[in-house]
């Protein structure tokens, strides 16, 4: 067995911190990704160049710009609408909220594109039989309009999700203490990098395969009405 | 906010934006030399010729650049043969480490991009070149990959951004790309918002080239396909 002089703990915390950190990304990512295909959808000229504005800006710069962004910005933000409303102590902005609003915003404008591009396949008649039925807009989404956006948006997202798992590893440029800045404190204590470096790329690795696996059992889960054969 | 720091720093910000146009460039070159070789081998008739393409773009592909990074600029000098080696005054440079673990990582998706364009080449073609009596050197060199560049081209502008986008983890090394130099000028003003923005704002203009770029390289490309565009007068 490879030995971790005592540092295989930390790693395993580190690597539930990178999976919480993961799952609120997607989790708020999902959400921006459906309002934003809504957006770009929408008959609003306004709504639609906001959200073309905010896919544009977010796929166009560096993750790591997005995080040192928020993590440094959210704190003058937060604290000049806190000044509105007369509060003055100093207000800071932990690594993980920052992570979680990088990675989300980053997850959602891609998202927003896959939602957009699934929203667009559903037939016109999908809409009008919903209609024809009697039912209100928000019954119309969830029940006739979403199980069928999701089973085309899952291939598009799964990938997204493989891509915001990597991306995970930036934040600990901030701090965080996932799987990345726990490999980097053992290097600085046994000075051994290949070997952590090395232990933290197949931990990725192995999120990655089981990720891989979870999504093509929700895809073979999402198309079970329609694949006959 | 005051901008008037992003004026009196501009240049310095360019002169990282250079640095990250360099490292952007030359990976990407050297990916793609090196992603054409593995590509072949990927779609290899033989198992085990096969595998070793795979194992390696899975592991470039499912793991953080930023721990390639690390492995290649600090795992390196871990072992005492490679500071000894030859090769030490090219270890120890941060930037060439950058090089590496970028051309390393891009070549992975690269060779997929062109593996897929390869194998979506209709079988037709294939087999008339085979007809026609070429050799398999020759059918790759005349038929098969200039198709496959026609086809890649949309795949590899966004792989470009992409290395754009990654080579922000330059800076994680003391490399002072556009991120890195954005870092070094905040830790003297202070003033993360007005750099940071500048910095992405270049970033995006930079980003917008290279699609403007490639579009026109597609279109002169793919120009043969041009006829299909001009509509057909349908029978009287």
């Amino acid at each position: 067995m490879i030995d971790l002089h005592g540092f295989g703990d930390q790693l395993l915390q580190g690597a539930v911190v990178t999976l919480e950190l993961a799952l609120c990304s997607l989790f708020v990512g999902l959400i921006l990704g459906l309002l934003g295909a809504s957006a770009k959808l929408s008959s609003i000229k306004t709504i639609r160049w906001i959200a073309h504005g905010y896919t544009t800006i977010i796929r166009g710069i560096p993750e790591l710009l997005t995080v040192l962004i928020i993590y440094f910005g959210a704190t003058s933000v937060l604290m000049a609408i806190a000044g509105l409303f007369g509060y003055e102590e100093y207000i800071e902005v932990g690594a993980f909220a920052a992570g979680v609003t990088a990675l989300g915003l980053t997850f959602g404008a891609y998202a927003t594109e896959v939602f957009r591009g699934a929203l667009q396949s559903i037939p016109q008649g999908q809409h009008e039989s919903a209609i024809a039925l009697g039912m209100g807009p928000v019954r119309r989404f969830y029940r006739i309009i979403l199980p069928q956006v999701w089973r085309i948006a899952l291939p598009g997202l799964g990938n997204l999700f493989l891509v915001l798992l990597k991306d995970t590893a930036l934040v600990s440029v901030v701090g965080l203490e996932d799987i990345m800045r726990k490999a980097n404190i053992a290097v600085s204590s046994t000075k051994q990098a290949f070997l952590f470096y090395l232990v933290a790329a197949f931990m990725y690795l192995a999120l990655t395969i089981v990720s891989m696996l979870l999504v093509s059992y929700m895809e073979k889960r999402a198309s079970r009405g329609i694949t006959r054969g | 906010m005051d901008f008037s720091v992003v004026v009196e720093y501009f240049p310095r910000l360019l002169e990282g934006a250079w640095v990250s146009f360099q490292l952007v460039i030359l990976s990407v070159v050297l990916g793609g030399v090196f992603a054409l070789p593995i590509a072949l081998a990927r779609i290899s008739p033989i198992a085990w010729v096969r595998a070793i393409p795979f194992a390696y773009i899975f592991f470039f592909r499912g793991t953080p650049l930023l721990v390639q990074i690390f492995l290649v600029y600090y795992g390196a000098s871990q072992f005492e043969v490679v500071r000894e080696s030859i090769f030490w005054p090219i270890l120890e440079e941060p930037f060439w480490c950058a090089i590496i673990a970028f051309t390393l990582n891009t070549s992975a998706y690269t060779a997929e991009i062109f593996r897929g364009a390869i194998q979506a080449i209709p079988q037709g073609e294939v087999e008339a070149c085979k007809v026609v009596g070429m050799s398999k050197v020759q059918m790759y060199r005349r038929v098969l990959l200039p198709r496959a560049f026609g086809i890649v081209l949309p795949a590899y502008g966004n792989e470009i951004i992409l290395m754009l986008k990654g080579s922000a983890l330059a800076s994680t090394i003391t490399i002072l790309d556009l991120t890195g130099m954005a870092r070094t000028i905040i830790a003297r003003t202070y003033t993360p918002m007005e750099i940071f923005l500048a910095a992405g704002a270049i970033y995006l203009v930079i980003s917008i080239v290279i699609i403007a770029l490639f579009r026109q390289i597609e279109l002169r490309q793919n120009r043969y396909l041009g006829t299909l565009s001009i509509k057909v007068p349908e029978k009287g």
